[in-house]
């Protein structure tokens, strides 16, 4: 059953049309991937779901209706959303940024659990508790942005260019944790500029373009596809 | 002339520290909202002003339904404080839903001057009913713990002079660190003030973290403004009377302490009306000395000014407000 699913989605900023009827649909337990180049509409997609940006058209998660819901109802739902350049909150410490993540969580029993939890994933971030988290590095900021969502107990990930701006070997561990936490059963909508890679870890991919999708296909076609391997994978 | 000085620091200390205790409170309140809006809530000197007419307000009623003499002053006093923060932290509460949040996505500037309109309704309106019901917009009530104390401090020798203050002076300084430091474990420790932390740096990915903004918002304004409006209780208590124009420089005065301090920053908005606070009564009681005669004490308030100028030409970040290095 699908967990996640766009119908016709129309978004708007100010007078330009960013997204022109997309359809789109994440079952349970996949990794989904986004892909197309600057300014295609990828963020944009993740933005409609969260609430961020005003869309016409359905959005519907776990058989509700979720569109133009407020962005804190959204995420108490269960959707997590990673924003793009992973937004940590600069003058909180890591502890702090956290434990903002389990926010709609009142069990604190479950919120040190859920801590523990993350501290498996990035044990780093165990040794910096009461860093600043606008100290860190890009790295460490992804890492505390990953950990951070995963602090609500989300159904879905949404990932935002998790890459961005990070060193080949950070890239390769991002990826592996994100590969990881999907083995585990967390469904996954990953936007990537990166395409390669996110159409490896993926199991279905969709190909969007000035708004509009034009491609939707198993990952591994898409990774065969020459259309693909011209545009993206160059 | 050094003599002077001396003679008259035990009551500067005592005066400053009462003075910047209150300016202190206060500009917390500035700093608050500043810190989650970017906006400077120029309504708040009047919601320190309405904290000290509803205390009074509450006094008078007590007084002629004859209860102040069958309670404790202390029960009489908490409860005077309590009312004043309520009333006043739920209008700080309706000021931001009516005036600042249709606002919220207009230029800056909108709401400045949405925020000078609120003060001058806040004066009028309270001058308005202050005069309906009384017949002056002057009010004075009786007021509580006002015995005379005597710090002996010429004992300790030197010149040192006396300082004089009423057991309320004490009381005055007591609560207001009590209501700061109390604050700050809250801002501190808590999930809320956290959250209130959090809405401040970045309030897109706060709403992310499922934190609804607009009541972390709305709840700022309920603190700061209970926290002006507890001041205006001890500052009534402390002199007396009231009048609905006490607010006005006052607050920009003790806006003035937290552009000092680093406006956004609590703990230097406590600094700065400390300092400011101490200031003002230095000059008060000395500048005629200093300048033999020539500029008396009321050319006081020249000098929250000037240290304001100062510090926006030289640290216009403020003494506390460091800006942390951001990575992208």
């Amino acid at each position: 059953m699908s967990l996640l699913e766009l119908k016709d989605v129309h978004a708007f900023y100010g007078g330009i049309e960013a997204l022109k009827g997309i359809s789109l649909t994440v079952n349970e337990g996949e990794i989904v991937t986004l892909i197309g180049s600057n300014g295609a509409g990828k963020s944009t997609t993740l933005k409609s779901i969260c609430g961020q940006v005003k869309v016409t058209g359905a959005i519907t998660f776990d058989g509700k209706n979720i569109t133009d819901q407020a962005v804190h109802q959204t995420a108490a739902a269960g959707i997590a959303h990673v924003p793009e350049g992973r937004r940590i909150f600069p003058r909180l410490t890591v502890k702090e940024n956290l434990e903002m993540g389990a926010f709609s969580v009142k069990d604190k029993d479950v919120v040190s659990q859920m801590m523990e939890r993350v501290f498996a994933y990035f044990p780093r971030l165990k040794e910096r508790l009461r860093q600043l988290g606008g100290t860190m590095s890009g790295g460490e900021q992804q890492m505390l942005a990953i950990g951070r969502s995963l602090m609500m107990q989300p159904r879905i990930l949404l990932l935002d260019e998790p890459s961005m701006g990070l060193a080949p070997i950070l890239v390769e561990q991002i990826f592996e944790i994100i590969r990881e936490l999907n083995r585990e059963g967390m469904t996954i909508l990953l936007v990537e500029q990166n395409a390669y890679q996110a159409l490896q870890i993926a199991s279905r991919g969709y190909v969007i373009q000035s708004g509009e999708m034009i491609m939707e296909d198993e990952a591994s076609v898409l990774l065969e596809s020459r259309k693909v391997k011209e545009a993206y994978l160059a | 002339m050094i003599s002077d000085l001396l003679h008259s620091l035990p009551q500067v200390l005592v005066d400053g520290l009462t003075l910047g205790a209150v300016y202190a409170v206060v500009a917390i309140g500035y700093t608050l909202v500043y810190g989650i809006l970017e906006l400077i809530n120029f309504a708040h000197g009047e919601i320190f002003m309405s904290g000290a007419f509803i205390g009074t307000a509450v006094m008078l009623m007590f007084e002629s339904a004859g209860w102040l003499g069958a309670m404790p002053g202390w029960l009489a006093y908490m409860l005077i404080m309590a009312a004043a923060m309520l009333v006043t932290g739920l209008m700080g509460v309706g000021i931001e839903r009516v005036a600042y949040r249709p606002l919220r996505s207009a230029p800056k500037l909108i709401s400045l001057i949405s925020a000078i309109g609120v003060s001058f309704f806040l004066q009028d309106l309270v001058r308005f009913i202050a005069e309906l019901s009384t017949g002056s917009y002057l009010i004075s009530s009786s007021t509580l713990y006002n015995d005379n104390l005597q710090l002996r401090v010429s004992k300790l020798g030197g010149s040192l002079g006396d300082a004089f203050l009423k057991t309320n002076t004490v009381i005055l300084i007591v609560v207001a660190v009590l209501l700061m430091v109390g604050l700050d474990l809250f801002v501190k420790r808590t999930k809320w003030g956290i959250a209130m932390r959090a809405v401040a740096q970045d309030r897109e990915t706060a709403a992310l973290m499922s934190i609804n903004v607009n009541k972390v918002i709305a709840l700022t304004f309920f603190i700061g403004s209970a926290l002006g409006g507890a001041t205006g209780v001890l500052f009534a208590q402390q002199y007396g009377t009231v009048d609905p124009f006490i607010g006005y420089v006052l607050g920009i005065k003790a806006f003035t302490a937290a552009v000092l301090g680093g406006i956004g920053s609590i703990r230097g908005a406590m600094f700065g009306g400390l300092f400011i606070g101490m200031v003002e009564m230095f000059a008060s009681a000395n500048l005629g000395v200093l300048t033999s005669g020539n500029f008396g004490g009321e050319y006081k308030d020249v000098f929250a000014f000037a240290i304001l100028i100062v510090v926006l030409i030289f640290k216009p970040e403020g003494l506390f407000g460091k800006a942390v290095k951001e990575k992208v």
